[in-house]
């Protein structure tokens, strides 16, 4: 008996969880993809008509523009925050004085939620009460910085706030890989006399390579993903020119009553996330099995 | 035994006796919850109560009434609707083809609605030949709003055409003063834009363009005078509009840092909390053109079990339309009555202006449906309209490409 319940128990309390996860993500998948082919209005319905969905999405130009700025925002946001947070712990590893108190200062960013970052950027970027006007009211008088309500830049505003939350806990992940580094391969790269800037490319980052992938995943997800940042910054706009996947798809479902388009479009979200963690999940199971 | 039967039958008489004597209980999905309006539907209210009702309130409030239509979907969903919810335009009839809504002729019969509403807002209160909803009041959309001082100071008076309302607002910019009031959000940018097509299209091609859809007409040279104008009201705007509330721009015009808006009568509201007097600090009239777009809110009723949920449905639906409450809610909101019945003594001038203007027009023909809030299209068809107008308003794009994109987007809508 003891030996039944010793072989079972672990599946028998993981099983609660497993099948809440079995319905609530892998089942309402399924069901938002059934949707998706279906004409659902305000309600939704199950009669499937085909790929309708999909080429209306296409079709439409506010959705090129949300993925159009999916790719922009992401690219720039894993990018700069990446390079941002590796230069950040670089600067932090010198064995400098007060590190600890300097850490917690630039992780403090990510103690906030998205929506107070974007609310306190848009109005540290609004021209009429931001930036924009202390540094005119300082006598430059031709200082512009009005990104946040020009169409054509106000996704770079985006991405400035963005990078701004989380170029801090980039940071943090880096100086952990950072510090991971065989102390010892180091002092004899020292020894050899090789200069230290050598040492980062060469010995350091190169064998950091699993930290570069986690903080790409974290960032990629949280870009793909983004919708309150943009709510509280511009609320999509000027006109719908900062618009991402997340946003549209919430403004088809909730406002617009047009289900059917809003489970396509989630449906195309999803592929976006799988085609970037598909790879990465091969990869580990593959490094597990070696 | 005999006892439990015994307790059993006087059980089940009482609840028989309940429902004969059925109380009026009415459950309203609503979300008027700013300060004016919540004191607004607290009036209804307490006239349910005074009736013997008893009102249990579901204010949803955020996002202008989305989180409202999420609750009410998974209210409907879950087969438990409330008995009133606040509805309007085609979404009334969008929620009748689910088959939700319930039939309430037997009150706006007794009570004679056809005689008293303008035939085109009864229209929205029907589903196929039935009653289903209440209308509450009727907003009108395409009104311009002045600060009567700064027009004094320029030698402005009101314009009632188009190129009338350009030379001003250039005249207004030579002193300074911001023409145009606006704030840079979607719906903001549509109600301007409906206001301009009236103007330009006519009630006539208004209709086909808005309610019919017609693609000659959204592709007519008239639809690229209407996005010209767009670009020149534009140059009207200050460049810190983007994302503006559209309270802080009618402050702008209350304090004179601008000079016009284009707004609802909501707008009104702020003008008389500030203190301000119609017709001595701030001048109304309707936009350039002829015709007159209401904006009409209302309860439609939905299908519910119990005769004390029918009967408060009912009494819900004859007190709406009640005179007092038409006029009570209508002072209290800055719309008016939408029976024409009502006596207006007590209501202000601009009041009288969209009063008049309503009657005049429900007579020929040209009282018309908002597309902007949501009283012409569906809102798949009206968001699609938005998205291209707010594009417009908010780039560069030349107004034929503009043309082009809205009859794309509202084919692709379909």
């Amino acid at each position: 008996m003891t030996e039944w319940l010793e072989r079972h128990i672990p599946k028998m309390v993981l099983a609660p969880s497993f099948i809440a996860i079995l319905v609530f993500v892998y089942g309402f998948i399924a069901w938002t993809g059934w949707v998706s082919l279906t004409r659902s209005k305000l309600l939704p319905k199950y009669d499937i008509v085909g790929l309708i969905q999909y080429e209306r999405l296409f079709d439409s130009p506010r959705w090129d523009t949300a993925l159009t700025n999916l790719w922009i925002f992401g690219g720039l946001f894993i990018t700069t925050a990446m390079v941002l947070g590796l230069m950040l712990a670089i600067l932090l590893d010198q064995k400098i004085r007060v590190e600890g108190a300097l850490r917690t200062i630039y992780l403090y960013p990510m103690a906030l939620s998205m929506i107070v970052t974007g609310t306190a950027w848009k109005w540290i970027m609004n021209p009429g009460l931001g930036l924009q006007k202390m540094v005119q009211d300082w006598g430059f008088e031709n200082f512009t910085f009005d990104w946040v309500i020009n169409p054509d830049r106000a996704i770079y505003a985006v991405v400035i706030a963005g990078v701004w939350q989380s170029s801090g806990f980039v940071m943090a992940l880096f100086l952990a890989g950072l510090r991971s580094v065989d102390g010892e391969i180091i002092k004899a790269a020292q020894v050899d006399g090789i200069p230290n800037w050598r040492i980062y490319t060469a010995i350091i980052i190169p064998s950091m390579a699993p930290v570069f992938l986690s903080a790409f995943i974290v960032l990629a997800h949280l870009a793909i993903k983004s919708f309150d940042l943009v709510i509280a910054l511009t609320g999509g706009g000027p006109g719908y020119a900062t618009d991402l996947p997340a946003t549209y798809m919430y403004a088809m479902a909730f406002s617009r009553g047009d289900i059917g388009q809003a489970a396509s479009s989630a449906m195309v979200m999803m592929a976006v996330v799988f085609a970037i963690i598909v790879p990465y999940l091969y990869s580990e199971l593959r490094a597990k099995h070696d | 035994m005999k006892h439990y039967v015994k307790m059993a039958a006087s059980a089940i008489a009482l609840t028989c006796a309940t429902a004969a004597f059925a109380e009026p209980q009415a459950e309203v999905l609503h979300y008027w919850t700013s300060g004016g309006e919540a004191k607004s539907v607290a009036v209804l209210q307490q006239e349910f109560a005074d009736n013997g009702g008893t009102w249990i309130d579901m204010p949803v409030a955020g996002g202008g009434g989305d989180a409202a239509m999420t609750a009410l979907r998974a209210r409907v969903l879950s087969g438990n609707a409330p008995t009133a919810v606040q509805l309007k335009g085609p979404a009334i009839q969008e929620w009748y083809e689910e088959g939700v809504l319930a039939d309430i002729s037997a009150v706006a019969e007794a009570e004679g609605w056809a005689d008293v509403l303008p035939a085109s807002i009864a229209g929205h209160m029907k589903c196929d030949d039935i009653w289903c909803a209440a209308p509450v009041n009727v907003h009108r959309v395409d009104w311009i709003w002045a600060n009567a001082d700064v027009l004094e100071a320029n030698g402005i008076t009101m314009p009632t055409t188009w190129d009338e309302f350009n030379a001003a607002a250039e005249k207004l910019q030579a002193a300074g003063i911001t023409p145009l009031a606006h704030g840079g959000q979607a719906w903001q940018d549509a109600t301007v834009f409906e206001a301009v097509a009236l103007g330009i299209l006519g009630p006539d091609g208004f209709r086909k363009a808005f309610v019919d859809l017609d693609m000659d007409t959204l592709k007519s040279d008239g639809m690229v005078a209407v996005f010209d104008q767009m670009r020149t009201l534009r140059g009207y705007v200050d460049d810190n509009f983007s994302g503006r509330d559209w309270n802080l721009a009618t402050a702008m015009v209350i304090n004179g840092e601008a000079g016009f808006q284009i707004m609802g009568d909501w707008a009104k509201g702020e003008f008389i909390a500030a203190g301000k007097v119609p017709g001595d600090d701030f001048l109304c009239l309707s936009t350039p053109g002829d015709g007159f777009l209401y904006n009409v809110d209302s309860f439609a009723m939905f299908d519910v079990d119990g005769a004390d949920k029918k009967a408060g449905q009912e009494l819900l639906a004859k007190l709406t339309v009640g005179k007092n409450f038409q006029k009570v809610f209508n002072l209290n909101k800055g719309s008016i009555p939408a029976r024409t019945d009502v006596d207006l003594a007590d209501f202000d001038s601009c009041a009288h202006l969209s009063s008049d203007d309503m009657s005049a027009s429900a007579d020929n023909g040209s009282l018309l449906p908002s597309y902007a809030h949501g009283m012409a299209l569906r809102g798949a068809q009206a968001g699609a309209i938005t998205d291209v107008v707010t594009a417009h308003f908010n780039s560069d794009m030349s107004s034929a490409d503009a043309v082009q994109m809205l009859a794309d987007a509202v084919a692709n809508s379909m």
